[in-house]
């Protein structure tokens, strides 16, 4: 692989499959990704892509493969032992609980807690201010339950869960979709920027123009299984396209 | 970067009404439950006053009545919150009261005795912690069938009412065992379960102090973080209006004075003369201090432990909630024995009033603990719920079953379809009204 010359990858998911009453929803598939690096993952919907990255953020447990991370094999059986490798995830559905302010979502499962052990609400508020202060400085509904709240302050609301917790390894589920031009725009030097951190970032996308903008490399799965990977800057959108539609890889990039 | 972040929020121009909802941060819901509660308490009065020629509702008696009738029903509503907000029903509450009730008078009363010989000080004790213990035992058990076999809690819980009711007849064959342990009676209320005048002063002191600690620290915790204060007035008002609500109570149950009997009976016991003008005030009820003792409790896990926000992330996203690394399971099982336990805390207290066991204790009682926890504004659609709602809907239905037999219509009937009504009509306002804030 043209990869292989850079040391040890941050992740690697090495033939991993996942079946679902009979159905292989993953079907031994192996994908890597290294430090400051955004890898796409592509593919129609059920191709396996979220099945597949789900097994990674501790949602979903692989029936068969391996997870490594920096080299080194671990057992990813829930989402607190994926946040404990520094795994975080933005899901397609965001995660939030609705009924709950922008703090208590962002510090959701790691609560601030003071000497007392009782939950800090105004320190786990002024770091919601702080954080959201730098992604979304418009940001204003502090104290209102995130049902409030437009998809596009949800969103920032999810990014700023998962950045604030120091994430070595972003996951983003289509982070876009729901989104505005201007805010598309946000997410798209926010990732610039994490990548520049040295943050390995897995993002799910349907939008190819996104993927050969943001990505360094594109996986593409059909039917459960790995079409190829391929470095976006070796392939045309077109390329992409025809893995996408007609699971084959172009002659070139093999 | 501070400084935006801190800017003040955008203050609209809005009546006076919503200026002062605004500046003391009062849930609009509780006033209108407060103010439905006084609605009842003076509809009941008045009607006493002009069609029988007796208000006896707005009475130290009957309010101090009333205070010990809420205890056991307000301290299962402030579990039923929790088990709501989550999305579940927990229909076998009034069974679990009647079968810890049962056990705990065959142990006191039948079992201990022979070990510890009669009214041994720690019989009550014993009997209190295996009722919880009970209590909590069959909680978890049938937590553990709603999370981990997947089975809806509807079922589980309905299953629970008839098996642990049929439970509670066979502990004894439905023999009815009385009395209890004296000092366990004392649990109940009455002119001895209380703390009289005295202790109710102290019990308020403490309470008022509580009140003030709460408002000046959490104005400093603010000004530390730099949020917007409340204005002055209006945490000059909150402080008025806590001390206002604790000192009227404790006037009114220091103003129920024991009956002659009761005076009688405690002179004699001290081998005097009852004097003349003799007035001994009952004071706060033990059951309702074990009430504002849970509902503290309750309060502070509800909105200050990681515990109940995840109460609250389950009810609003169970999904989300896994997601983020919570046991979601785990917390059904801990939220159902809290339940369970919470129930053999009304059966201690439901027993030691009637001052006997019987299969039929606390019978329908998961009915008024439920509709507490409703008209108290718990959502059932999950995420939302208080725990002083909870309380304030205990007392609305407690008022509305006492009333009822206080103006004359106490044979059931129409008690029942009084309390029906007000638990549909409840729900409907409470949708009227979320349907407005949205």
């Amino acid at each position: 692989m043209s990869t292989s010359n850079r040391g040890t990858p941050l992740v690697e998911l090495r033939d991993i499959s996942i079946a679902f009453g009979g159905i292989k929803a993953v079907d031994h598939v192996s994908i890597d990704l290294y430090p400051g690096e955004v890898v796409g993952l592509l593919g129609h919907n059920g191709a396996g892509k979220s099945t597949l990255i789900k097994c990674l953020s501790g949602a979903y447990q692989a029936d068969s493969g391996e997870i490594l991370i920096n080299g080194e094999k671990v057992e990813i059986k829930n989402p607190r032992d994926a946040r404990a490798q520094n795994i975080e995830t933005i899901y397609q559905t965001l995660a939030l609980a609705d009924n709950l302010d922008a703090a208590s979502n962002l510090f959701l499962g790691r609560e601030l807690v003071n000497s007392m052990g009782f939950v800090d609400e105004t320190k786990m508020e002024a770091e919601t201010r702080k954080i959201m202060g730098r992604l979304n400085p418009n940001f204003r509904k502090f104290n209102v339950p995130v049902s409030a709240l437009s998809g596009g302050q949800r969103q920032s609301v999810a990014i700023a869960r998962a950045v604030y917790f120091n994430a070595k390894i972003l996951i983003m589920d289509e982070p876009t979709a729901a989104l505005g031009p201007h805010e598309t725009q946000m997410v798209a030097e926010l990732i610039q920027e994490l990548k520049a951190q040295g943050l390995g970032i897995f993002l799910i996308e349907h939008d190819i123009h996104s993927v050969m903008k943001l990505c360094d490399r594109a996986a593409v799965m059909k039917n459960g299984q790995l079409v190829g990977t391929v470095k976006v800057d070796e392939v045309t959108d077109e390329d992409i396209l025809g893995m996408i539609i007609l699971g084959k890889k172009p002659a070139k990039a093999a | 970067m501070t400084d935006t972040s801190h800017r003040p929020q955008t203050q609209e121009k809005d009546g006076p009404i919503a200026a002062f909802l605004r500046a003391t941060e009062l849930d609009p819901r509780l006033i209108g439950m407060v103010g439905a509660l006084f609605m009842i308490w003076v509809g009941f009065h008045v009607y006493g006053e002009f069609v029988l020629g007796d208000g006896s509702f707005l009475t130290p008696r009957n309010l101090w009545n009333l205070s010990v009738q809420t205890a056991s029903i307000g301290i299962m509503a402030t579990g039923m919150v929790l088990v709501i907000i989550t999305r579940n029903i927990d229909l076998s509450v009034g069974s679990i009261v009647g079968v810890t009730g049962m056990y705990m008078g065959l142990l006191q009363v039948e079992w201990l005795p022979q070990w510890l010989g009669l009214g041994h000080p720690m019989i009550w004790v014993i009997t209190v912690i295996f009722g919880l213990a009970v209590g909590a035992l069959i909680g978890a058990f049938q937590g553990s069938l709603i999370a981990y076999l997947s089975i809806p809690s509807f079922i589980v819980t309905l299953g629970g009412l008839l098996v642990w009711r049929g439970v509670a007849f066979l502990a004894a064959d439905g023999r009815t065992i009385s009395p209890v342990d004296a000092t366990f009676n004392l649990i109940g209320g009455g002119p001895f379960g209380a703390i009289g005048g005295t202790g109710s002063w102290i019990v308020a002191a403490i309470a008022a102090a509580g009140v003030i600690w709460m408002i000046v620290n959490g104005r400093a915790n603010r000004k530390l973080h730099g949020f917007p204060l409340r204005p002055m007035w209006a945490e000059v008002f909150m402080a008025a209006l806590g001390l206002g609500v604790i000192g009227g109570a404790t006037l009114v149950v220091n103003a129920y004075p024991w009956p002659k009997g009761i005076l009688k009976q405690y002179y004699e016991g001290l081998g005097q003369e009852v004097p003349e003008n003799a007035f001994i005030s009952h004071g706060y009820a033990y059951p309702v201090l074990i009430l504002l003792v849970v509902a503290i409790g309750m309060t502070i896990l509800m909105t200050r432990t990681r515990f109940g926000r995840y109460v609250f992330a389950i009810g609003g996203n169970p999904e989300a909630a896994a997601l983020s690394g919570i046991n979601t399971r785990a917390m059904t099982v801990k939220i159902f024995t809290l339940m369970g336990a919470l129930a053999g805390l009304a059966g201690v207290i439901a027993s030691a009033r009637l001052n006997s066991a019987t299969n039929a204790l606390g019978d329908l009682d998961e009915l008024y603990v439920i509709a507490s926890a409703v008209v108290g504004g718990t959502s059932l659609a999950g995420g939302v719920g208080t725990i002083y709602g909870a309380i304030i809907g205990a007392l609305v239905l407690v008022s509305l079953q006492t009333g009822m037999v206080l103006i004359g219509f106490g044979d059931g009937s129409y008690r029942k379809i009084v309390i029906g009504a007000a638990l549909v009509l409840a729900v409907y306002l409470d949708i009227l009204y979320r349907k407005r804030i949205k």
